[in-house]
C-alpha cells in the first residue's frame, strides 16, 4: 500500500502541497486529477522519493521512502515523470536495459532480457528499437520511456501524465495496460491524467488534489460528476451517462 | 504479464541488438585505429630523427629521453579526454569542460601560491612532493567548488560559462597579484612553470603522476556501468536506484585527480579535452562508457602524439605544440557552441524540486 501522512512542501512562493493524507491499498489504479499547479506533480515525486516533503511521512510497501536504500526502493517503486529530456545520444533498446539497473546493476541476466522483452511487446515499441531517442517523435520518446518503466517490473508504479503526448490509440492502449498489469500482476498504479475521461473509464479510485489539498477521493462513480468536476476546474462541465462509465464533457 | 512476445518484438529487438553490436564494433574500430595511429607516431618520435650515432650510448640516452615524453604525452591525454567524457556525463551536457570551468587558472593559482608561501626552493628540492601537494590541493579545491556548483538550482550551460570564465579570470588575477610581489628571480621560476610544454615534461613526477592517473582511471572504469545510469540526468537515475550525488563526487574526485596530473605533466590545456570527447563522440555515437572511454584514450592520444611529431619533426616548432591544440581546439568549441543554440540553452542542473535533473529552458530564456 501507499500511505501518505500529512505530507507538506512549500516553494519560495508557492505552497505545493498543504498536510496531504493519503491511503490507497495495494493493488489497484488510481487516477490522480486536479487542475495546473494543484501539487500532482510534487505529490507524485514524495512518493516516489525523487522530492523532499518538508514534513510528513511517506510509505510504499512498508518501506519509508526516505529512509530505505534508493536501489532496494527501486526494485519495488517505479516512477515516471513529466518530463524526460536526455542529453546524451540512446538507443531505445539502451534505455529500456537500464531499467533493468536496480535488479541487475547493468548487467543483463536472462531474467532481465525476458523482462526487457515483455516491456517492448506490451507498449509496442519494438519497430522503434534500434533508434536514437533524439530521432523520435514526442510521443515514440514517451513510449520509449514507458517501456523503461515497465522493464523496471516494480510491484508500485508511478506516471506523471503519461498521456500527455500519446495519440488517442496509444493513449488508450497505455491506459489498457496499466489496467491489465493491475488486474493480472497485482500492481499498483498511480497515473495523473488530465482528461478525465480517461480516470473514469479505467480507474478503480480517483483522487483529487486541489491547491495542496486532497479534496475527494473515491471510484469514479461517484466524482465524475457535473457539480463536482466544474467545482474543482472551475470551468463548467457536463456529465452524460453512457452506459459503461459517466462522460465528462467540457470541451465547449 | 500476460503479454505474448510477437513478431514485431522480436524482430525489433533482434534489429536493436545487431545495431547495438555495431555500435561496439565502431567503438572497437575507433579505439584500435587510433590506438595504431598513436603507437605509430610513438615509434616515430622515439626512432626518428635520432642525432646520435647508430648504437652509441648517446643515442640510447636521447631515446630514453624521448620514451619519457612520450609517456608523459600519453598520459597527459588519456586524463585530458577522460576527464572531460566523465565531466560531460556527470554534468549532463558536453559542452562545459573541467579545463573550462577554470582549472587551468586553478593550476597558475597553486603554482604561484607554492612560491610565493614556501619561497623558490620548493620548487626544486622534494619536488615530487610538492607536486603531490598540488594535485592534493587541486583535487580538493575541485570538488568542493564543483560538488558545490553542480548541486545548485537552474544553473544553465550558459551560467556556468560565466561562472567558470568569472573563476578562471579571478584565479589568475590573484595569481598575478602574487607574482607581482615575488623577486624577479623567483618570478622567472613561475613562469617557466607555468609554460610548461610538452616537450619539457615535469618528467620527475612522472611514475607518480602516472600511479595517480591509474587510480582515478581504475575508479572511472570501476563506475562505468553506474556512469551510464547517470548520464539520464539526476531524477530518472535516482528513480532507478542510483545514488546520484554520491556519484558525481566520486567523479569529480576522479577528473580532478586526472586534471590535476595532467596540468602538473605538461601545463594548462583548455579544450584538448573537449576536442578528443567531441571528435570520439562523432566517431563513436552511441558507445557506452565502458566502450567510450577507451576510445577516448586512444583517440586523445592519437591526436596529442600526431601534433607533437608533426610540429616538432615537420614543422620544426615543437614549442607551438600547446598553442596549436589550443587554437584548433577553441576553434571546435566556438564552432560547437554556435552550431547547437538548443544545447547552450539546456539547463544543466535543476534543483528546485529538490533533484538536479536537466530541461530545456523556456524559449525566450
Ligand atoms: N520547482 C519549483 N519551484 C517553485 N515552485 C514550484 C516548483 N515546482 C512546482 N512548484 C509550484 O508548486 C505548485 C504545485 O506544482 P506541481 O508541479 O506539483 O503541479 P501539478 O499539479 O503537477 O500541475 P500540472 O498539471 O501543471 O503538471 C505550483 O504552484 C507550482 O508553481
Ligand atoms: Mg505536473
Amino acid at each position: 500500500m501507499i500511505r501518505a501522512d500529512a505530507v507538506s512542501k512549500a516553494y519560495r512562493d508557492a505552497t505545493a502541497l498543504d498536510g496531504v493524507c493519503l491511503d490507497l491499498p495495494a493493488g489497484g489504479l488510481t487516477a490522480l486529477v486536479g487542475p495546473n499547479g494543484a501539487g500532482k506533480s510534487t505529490l507524485l515525486g514524495v512518493i516516489g522519493r525523487l522530492t523532499r516533503a518538508d514534513f510528513g511521512l511517506v510509505e510504499v510497501g512498508g518501506m519509508n521512502v526516505v529512509a530505505a536504500r534508493s536501489r532496494d526502493l527501486a526494485r519495488r517503486l517505479a516512477v515516471l515523470r513529466q518530463d524526460n529530456h536526455l542529453a546524451t545520444r540512446l538507443t531505445v533498446a539502451q534505455l529500456v536495459e537500464l531499467g533493468r539497473f536496480p535488479h541487475c546493476g547493468g548487467r543483463l541476466g536472462p531474467a532481465d532480457r525476458a523482462a526487457i522483452e515483455r516491456a517492448v511487446a506490451a507498449t509496442g515499441v519494438g519497430p522503434l528499437a534500434h533508434r536514437f531517442l533524439d530521432e523520435l517523435s514526442g510521443g515514440q520518446r514517451q513510449r520509449a520511456h514507458i517501456a523503461m518503466l515497465f522493464a523496471q517490473d516494480a510491484e508500485y508504479v508511478l506516471l506523471d501524465e503519461p498521456l500527455a503526448a500519446l495519440d488517442l490509440r496509444h493513449a488508450t492502449e497505455l491506459m489498457a495496460l496499466l489496467r491489465a498489469a493491475c488486474d493480472q500482476d497485482g500492481k499498483t498504479v498511480v497515473v495523473v491524467v488530465h482528461d478525465v475521461n480517461y480516470a473514469s473509464a479505467w480507474a478503480d479510485r480517483i483522487v483529487a488534489l486541489k491547491d495542496g489539498r486532497v479534496v475527494a477521493t473515491g471510484p469514479p462513480a461517484e466524482l465524475v460528476q457535473s457539480d463536482f468536476l466544474s467545482a474543482l476546474y472551475g470551468t463548467p462541465v457536463r456529465v452524460v451517462d453512457t452506459g459503461g462509465w459517466p462522460l465528462a464533457v467540457y470541451h465547449r | 504479464m500476460a503479454f505474448a512476445v510477437d513478431q514485431a518484438t522480436h524482430d525489433g529487438l533482434a534489429r536493436a541488438r545487431a545495431g547495438q553490436r555495431a555500435i561496439d564494433r565502431r567503438a572497437w574500430l575507433v579505439t584500435a585505429v587510433a590506438g595504431a595511429v598513436a603507437l605509430a607516431f610513438a615509434a616515430a618520435i622515439l626512432l626518428y630523427d635520432n642525432p646520435a650515432a647508430p648504437g652509441s650510448a648517446a643515442q640510447a640516452t636521447v631515446t630514453k629521453l624521448r620514451a619519457t615524453t612520450l609517456a608523459a604525452i600519453a598520459l597527459v591525454a588519456a586524463a585530458q579526454g577522460v576527464a572531460t567524457a566523465v565531466f560531460h556525463t556527470v554534468c549532463g551536457n558536453r559542452v562545459i569542460t573541467p579545463s573550462i570551468m577554470g582549472f587551468d587558472a586553478l593550476h597558475s593559482l597553486v603554482q604561484t601560491a607554492t612560491v610565493f608561501f614556501f619561497g623558490a626552493a620548493a620548487l626544486g628540492a622534494g619536488g615530487v612532493w610538492r607536486s603531490v601537494g598540488q594535485c592534493a590541493g587541486m583535487a580538493l579545491f575541485a570538488v568542493a567548488l564543483y560538488g558545490w556548483l553542480l548541486g545548485r538550482p537552474g544553473l544553465t550551460v550558459r551560467v556556468a560559462l560565466l561562472v567558470g570564465l568569472v573563476l578562471g579570470l579571478a584565479f589568475r588575477a590573484a595569481a598575478t597579484l602574487m607574482q607581482r610581489l615575488l623577486n624577479p628571480s623567483d618570478f622567472d621560476l613561475v613562469t617557466a612553470r607555468l609554460f610548461g610544454n610538452m616537450s619539457n615534461a615535469d618528467t620527475r613526477f612522472l611514475p607518480l603522476g602516472a600511479a595517480l592517473a591509474a587510480g582515478a582511471l581504475a575508479l572511472v572504469w570501476s563506475r562505468r556501468r553506474h556512469l551510464d545510469l547517470a548520464a539520464l540526468g539526476s531524477a530518472t537515475a535516482r528513480g532507478l536506484g542510483l545514488n546520484h550525488r554520491r556519484e558525481v563526487m566520486l567523479a569529480l574526485l576522479a577528473v580532478s585527480g586526472l586534471i590535476a596530473v595532467a596540468t602538473t605533466l605538461v601545463g594548462p590545456m583548455t579544450f584538448f579535452g573537449f576536442l578528443a570527447a567531441s571528435l570520439t563522440y562523432r566517431l563513436a555515437p552511441g558507445a557506452r562508457h565502458a566502450r567510450l572511454l577507451p576510445a577516448i584514450a586512444a583517440v586523445a592520444a592519437a591526436v596529442l602524439l600526431a601534433a607533437y611529431f608533426t610540429l616538432r619533426h615537420v614543422f620544426y616548432a615543437g614549442g607551438l605544440i600547446s598553442v596549436v591544440i589550443e587554437f584548433v581546439g577553441g576553434l571546435f568549441f566556438l564552432a560547437h557552441l554556435l552550431k547547437g543554440p538548443t544545447r547552450g540553452n539546456t539547463r544543466l542542473i535543476r534543483q528546485s524540486r529538490g533533484q538536479p535533473a536537466i530541461r530545456r529552458e523556456q524559449a525566450g530564456d
